[in-house]
């Protein structure tokens, strides 16, 4: 069995729950057992690097030295807190100075795409798949932060990367070829400027309906969340009628590991997936 | 000008506080405008990221501070990786919004700085952001109470929203973290 901290971060326990449960079960399933960090707080997200320097470096710093006190890798799926501590590891090791919280920078920090689509990993899935995804066709979206900056990400094929391509094709759907994998959806900007975000979503939707995908996978709760929810507002401005599901990649994982909750994961997507689910037959 | 003088005007510009506060090289930008062309929400800025840093080169502190570009940039960092010079115009944004918040200058954007301070509001009091308060808490101060009712109410009764906040042990470690910075501040 293997063993790493989990730090799920407040979205996964709001409005991203079910990224939080499918990572879980998929977790469960491949042997992973998760400690959750204790009593974590906030990495502080947009608005601590947008207005506050030393907050912004403090607050991720606090969770990594909470995460130090083990020797295992931490795991974070959300790509906001993942930026953040990968920010803030960086500075560890070149300003300790900067960082009004102790941390030494050695916690080996795993984003959970990076961390699923991993060799071992798709070896295990390959033995384990019990419901191939055949017929399914997705486009991956990375969005922004799982990819950039590749100083920080370490991802090469950060224009084009290829690593959730990869885990789809492992279990059994097709991959489609698009131009928009790393293109942004507008983040946080939902609160304030959602005309931006409906104008960005409604870009990214056209190109996957375009590229004849049956649903859009992600791993990042802030695409997942403004590609979901915004289809109906699209359609009353006039910007055409989409009705494409937007899922997590854990969420195909449960799928095809045979998960008994997967059902209750997708029943909280705003953009029912059940229907293509239906269509090519896993549901 | 004598050579001293010189140095006064160079080392109190607009230009050498933001090269310094963000150690960011942003003379070498010769104005290709790939920053611009690749940015995704360049149509929704006053000043697309290449002007802005030309603004900067000319010093011109409110025109930038005062802008709406450093608030509409979403940090996806298009512009950083794309850069022939590797100036990181993402981290320049970061430093620019933290310039604009002391300087008194009115925001080009009126409610995203309100968001991200109530963002800070939240984290402080709760230490987690709860989503629920944190909607609470922007709305009370944007007034505008009707904007995605419908559809949150869509969110309430799938299940993605979380009714209470949630109680745990590390809240108080967090004021601490932000009264201390806060006091730093005022020193």
């Amino acid at each position: 069995m293997k063993e790493v901290s989990y730090y799920p971060g407040c979205s996964l326990h709001g409005t991203a729950r079910e990224y939080d449960e499918s990572i879980q079960g998929v977790s469960d399933l491949l042997d992973i057992r998760l400690h959750e960090l204790e009593n974590w707080t906030c990495c502080g997200a947009s608005s601590a690097h947008c207005t506050d320097e030393a907050l912004a470096l403090a607050l991720p710093a606090r969770n990594l030295a909470i995460a130090q006190k083990s020797d295992r890798e931490l795991l974070v799926p959300c790509v906001a807190c993942y930026n953040r501590f990968k920010v803030a590891e960086q500075e560890a090791k070149d300003h300790p100075e900067r960082l009004s919280v102790s941390y030494r920078g050695n916690v080996p920090i795993r984003y959970a795409l990076d961390f699923f689509s991993e060799g071992s990993i798709l070896e295990t899935l390959k033995e384990k798949r019990v419901r191939p995804l055949t017929g399914l066709k997705v486009v991956c979206y990375y969005g922004c932060l799982p990819v950039r900056p590749p100083k920080l990400t370490a991802v090469k094929d950060y224009e084009n990367p290829l690593h959730m391509d990869r885990l789809v094709e492992t279990l059994g759907a097709e991959s489609i070829p698009w131009s928009y994998k790393t293109d942004c959806c507008g983040a946080s900007l939902v609160m304030t400027r959602t005309d931006i975000v409906r104008k960005l979503a409604q870009r990214l939707l056209s190109m996957a309906v375009e590229a004849e995908a049956d649903c859009i996978v992600t791993g990042c709760s802030m695409c997942q969340a403004n590609l979901d929810t915004r289809q109906e507002e699209i359609k009353k401005e006039g910007g055409g009628r989409y009705d494409l599901p937007v899922l997590y990649f854990t969420e195909l994982m449960g799928l095809v590991l045979g998960h008994k909750n997967v059902k209750k994961w997708l029943s909280r997507h705003v953009t029912d997936p059940f229907k293509v689910l239906s269509k090519r037959g896993f549901m | 000008m004598h050579p001293e003088q010189q140095r006064i005007v160079q080392e109190t510009s607009f230009l050498s506080e933001v090269v310094r506060t963000s150690g960011e090289n942003l003379q070498a930008c010769y104005q290709c405008q790939k920053c611009s062309a690749g940015c995704p929400v360049a149509d929704a800025m006053d000043l697309l990221p290449n002007q802005l840093l030309r603004h900067i080169q000319y010093d011109h502190r409110d025109r930038v501070l005062g802008s709406k570009t450093i608030w509409i940039c979403a940090s996806c960092y298009t512009c950083s990786v794309r850069c022939p010079n590797n100036i990181d115009i993402a981290k320049i944004m970061d430093t620019l919004r933290h310039l604009a918040i002391h300087s008194g200058i009115t925001p080009g954007e009126k409610d995203i700085p309100v968001f991200h301070s109530v963002f800070l509001d939240e984290i402080k009091s709760r230490g987690r952001i709860h989503e629920l308060s944190l909607i609470f808490r922007f709305k009370s101060k944007t007034r505008d109470f009707l904007k995605d009712a419908r559809l949150g109410w869509k969110m309430f009764r799938l299940g993605k929203i979380k009714l209470l906040p949630s109680s745990f042990g590390g809240v108080k470690e967090i004021r601490e973290i932000f009264n201390a910075l806060e006091k730093g501040e005022k020193r």
